[in-house]
């Protein structure tokens, strides 16, 4: 080091290893920042689910006090934030969005690579504050994944109150940030570095969900930051934001005064509900491309489509208020957010049928993508149907939280996103790792997941409609819950068994990436442009730009020679002479 | 509008693999894509900029929607405003003009004019910043802080998050200046002036928005 020999030498030793931190650590790469986001996300699902495994655990046997009460709602707490944050959020746009978009839209890489390569950087910091607020004194966060203020401003209010409540918000805040450089460059990248030919009216629904997704992040992501920053004051500064005046903690009133706890919620909810439709409508476009091109047919209804995307888009943001209902708001304001999220059962019901109408008479491939892709159609039918009832608000004042509500959201959110997920991934796995997955084994596992999820929420709702309260701790202690204790133990096993088959994901996911068949270019013989680069694609992807000449679904198109058209074959009189396209 | 914004997409996928520029961040590619025409490439920076500005609006909604909400209440006591805040909204008033003036000397090529109006600018901003802490020290002394009582926490948060924004600008300011003076920029390679410029009158805006709403009472 001292010498300028050893300098000289030194820099020369750096240099490969320099390329390799280029290559796979700060790489700009858009499809390599997309796996370093699959991978965490992957982990954080894991964590996430072990959480879940805990809590069902517990729930089996509640008297045996396997979790103690404050470690029990720690345990619902970072499983809610573990999977809607840092796992179904994170996955779908900074994995999804950042493999997808530039290869679906034709363009070389993002508009603004380094700021992608940022997000994931602001990203990882984010994950590692969470993960370490396991290990602080009084341990993580409890106050259940909405936070509800005054308990998670109030260090001393509860257990999970401290340091863990701390870490939670600034990891998350932190998040958002990442999410916040993730969504502008999407937006700006989709809306300006189309492929030629690539009309906005011909993007791929996938590209279409994405779009929406990132708007409707870059709107509600800052309402979640300033309540974020509003409790961080709160905690550490001794500002009142949401502690209201002569609020009695363990016997002695706080010295807080003049706040508004209800604030948070509005705010949270504000944010909310947009949130967890970021969490669906990228799994919608997800699913119309996988229906599409396995049921070999056009997806039905594209321009409905895309504006029912938009319509569920727009609504989301009036219709907060339905978290609210028993928070005792005037019962007029209560029916306008009753009717407004009714409303949006129509554009939710339009794609819904759209979807039918698509594998309608086709002539189906049974995939394991397409299987997932119709499991997602099942499941959010369901969750939708119990949405209904909740909407009402009179129907609410019963079952608000109970676990009819956590049946509704697993159903429609989690496990739909969920089941996307795995749809998108054994889709598009032979363009991210350039190997084919084992079908059989995917097969078994959608099987095993497709039950365990409906053996565990489904009997939820009856839990619901007998009273048992969500996040309750030992629900064997109340007499008049005394007969649906069976389904209880029936959904811990039910629970177990959805756990177990997601190691069969795992090994199948590793395994294939090393091992795995190669893949070809195309192998499902889709129409979008991502499959004609290279499987997996060099850095620019293409070695000359992709023009585009057609919408991607050209399926089964009547005189062509092949029942699919890529993007970019030629219009119309080429394919009546028999020449395959452009890619082949 | 569509075949428009088609035609600019045109140029990104021609960045072609390998030729050693695409790894090596901080070199051209990080805030705009290096194979793009400089046209397309500065309105695509524009529009990450408009896109990142709609957050920033979104954040001062949340904290306005909820000192709104948070003035219902029955023990609201106002804080009396330190009377520097009027001077300062001329000072951030006049270092937006000086940006606008700057952005265009540079458009009709005066490098000189691009120079003294961005350090005016820039001069001012800090001048902005200090009154800022200079009312926030008038409140301190009259006993007024933080955690006193809700306005007062509202007044410190308002002003503190616009003065993060603003320093972030003035951080932007910094980074062209040096450029300014070497004579870096010409009407043809504007964009980070103009990103600035559009910046720093959005912070201007913003300010006057908190400003009016702190003040009605
Ligand atoms: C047909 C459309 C839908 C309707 C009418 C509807 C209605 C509702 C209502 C009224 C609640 C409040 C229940 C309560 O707390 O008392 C609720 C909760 C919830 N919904 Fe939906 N919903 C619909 C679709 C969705 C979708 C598509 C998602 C997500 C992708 C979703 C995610 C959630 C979540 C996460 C909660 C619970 C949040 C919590 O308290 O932790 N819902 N829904
Ligand atoms: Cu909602």
């Amino acid at each position: 080091m001292d010498t300028p020999a050893a300098a000289a030498h030194e820099a020369h030793a750096a240099h490969p290893r320099e390329s390799f931190i280029r290559h796979y650590i700060f790489s700009l790469d858009h499809k390599t920042i997309g796996k370093q986001y699959y991978f965490v996300t992957l982990f954080m699902a894991i964590v996430g689910g072990s959480l879940a495994m805990l809590m069902r655990a517990h729930l089996a046997s509640p008297e045996r006090g396997i979790l103690d009460p404050g470690t029990y709602l720690q345990a619902a707490t970072m499983h809610g934030t573990v999977m809607i944050f840092f796992f179904l959020t994170t996955i779908l746009t900074g994995a999804f969005g950042n493999v997808l978009i530039p290869l679906m839209i034709g363009a070389g890489d993002m508009a603004f690579p380094f700021l992608n390569m940022l997000s994931f950087w602001t990203f990882f910091p984010s994950v590692l504050i969470l993960l370490a607020s396991f290990f602080v004194p009084g341990g993580p966060a409890g106050n259940g994944w909405t936070s509800y203020a005054p308990l998670s401003a109030v260090p001393q209010a509860s257990p999970g109150s401290g340091l863990g409540q701390t870490l939670w918000a600034v990891a998350i805040l932190i998040l958002m940030i990442s999410s916040l450089f993730g969504s502008l460059n999407f937006l700006t990248t989709i809306i300006n570095m189309r492929a030629r030919g690539l009309s906005m009216g011909r993007l791929p629904l996938t590209i279409w969900g994405i779009f929406i997704t990132a708007i409707l992040a870059l709107l509600s992501f800052p309402v979640l930051m300033a309540a974020l920053t509003m409790l961080l004051f709160d905690r550490t500064a001794g500002t009142s934001f949401f502690i209201p005046s002569g609020l009695l903690v363990g016997g002695q009133i706080v010295p807080h005064n003049g706040g508004e706890a209800l604030l948070w919620q509005h705010l949270f909810w504000f944010f909310g509900h947009p949130e967890v439709y970021i969490l669906i409508l990228g799994p919608m476009g997800i699913v119309s491309d996988v229906i599409s091109t396995f049921s070999r047919k056009p997806i039905f209804g594209y321009t409905a489509m895309v504006l029912s995307l938009a319509a569920i888009g727009f609504l989301s943001f009036l219709v907060w208020g339905h978290h609210m209902f028993v928070s005792g708001m005037n019962p007029v304001l209560g029916a306008t957010f009753t009717i407004s999220t009714m409303i949006i059962a129509i554009p939710s019901a339009i794609k819904t049928f759209n979807w039918l109408t698509t594998l309608w008479q086709a002539r189906i491939q049974f995939t394991t993508a397409l299987l997932f892709a119709v499991g997602f159609v099942s499941l959010f039918v369901t969750g939708g149907l119990s949405g209904i009832f909740l909407a009402a608000s009179p129907v609410d004042l019963y079952f608000h939280d109970t676990y009819f509500v956590v049946a509704h959201f697993h159903f429609v959110m989690a496990a739909a996103a969920l089941f996307a997920i795995f749809a998108g991934t054994y889709y598009w796995f032979p363009k991210m790792f350039g190997r084919m997955m084992n079908e059989p084994l995917g097969k078994i596992h959608f099987v095993l997941t497709f039950l365990g999820i409906y053996g565990t929420f489904y009997p939820m709702h009856f839990l619901g409609t007998h009273g048992m309260s969500r996040r309750l701790y030992t629900p064997s202690t109340y007499p008049f819950l005394a007969s649906v204790q069976p389904l209880d133990i029936f959904i811990s096993g039910a629970a177990f068994v959805l756990g177990a088959a997601q190691l069969i994901f795992i090994f199948n996911f590793f395994s294939s990436m090393l091992r795995g068949p190669r893949a070809e270019r195309n192998p499902w013989h889709a129409n979008t442009l991502e499959w004609t680069a290279d499987s997996p694609p060099p850095h620019g992807n293409w070695p000359e730009p992709p023009v585009v000449y057609r919408w991607p679904y050209d399926y089964s198109v009547p005189g062509a020679a092949e029942d699919y058209l890529p993007q970019t074959v030629p219009a119309a009189p080429a394919y009546a002479s028999g020449h395959g396209g452009g890619e082949q | 509008m569509p075949t428009k914004l088609l035609e600019k997409g045109t140029a990104s996928g021609a960045r072609g693999p390998g030729a050693g520029g695409r790894n090596r961040f901080g070199r051209g590619e990080g805030a705009v894509p290096s194979g793009q025409a400089p046209a397309a490439r500065a309105h695509t920076a524009v529009m990450g900029l408009a896109f990142a500005l709609a957050a920033i609006a979104m954040l001062f909604v949340a904290f306005t929607m909820t000192y709104l909400g948070h003035r219902q209440e029955g023990d609201w006591k106002p804080v009396p405003l330190p009377g520097i805040l009027w001077l300062d909204t001329a000072i951030l008033l006049a270092s937006s003009a000086a940006v606008e003036w700057a952005r265009r000397r540079l458009g009709s090529g005066d490098a000189r004019g691009l120079r003294w109006g961005l350090t005016a600018a820039g001069t001012l901003g800090v001048a902005f910043l200090a009154g800022q802490l200079l009312a926030w020290r008038q409140l301190a002394d009259q006993g007024v802080y933080l955690a006193s009582h809700p306005h007062s926490s509202f007044f410190y948060l308002l002003t503190g998050t616009h003065g993060v924004h603003l320093l972030g600008g003035l951080i932007a300011v910094g980074a062209i200046l040096p450029g300014a003076w070497r004579g870096a920029y010409s009407p043809a390679r504007s964009t980070p002036v103009t990103l600035v410029a559009i910046y720093w009158h959005f912070l201007t805006g913003l300010w006057l928005y908190v400003f009016a709403i702190l003040l009605w009472q």
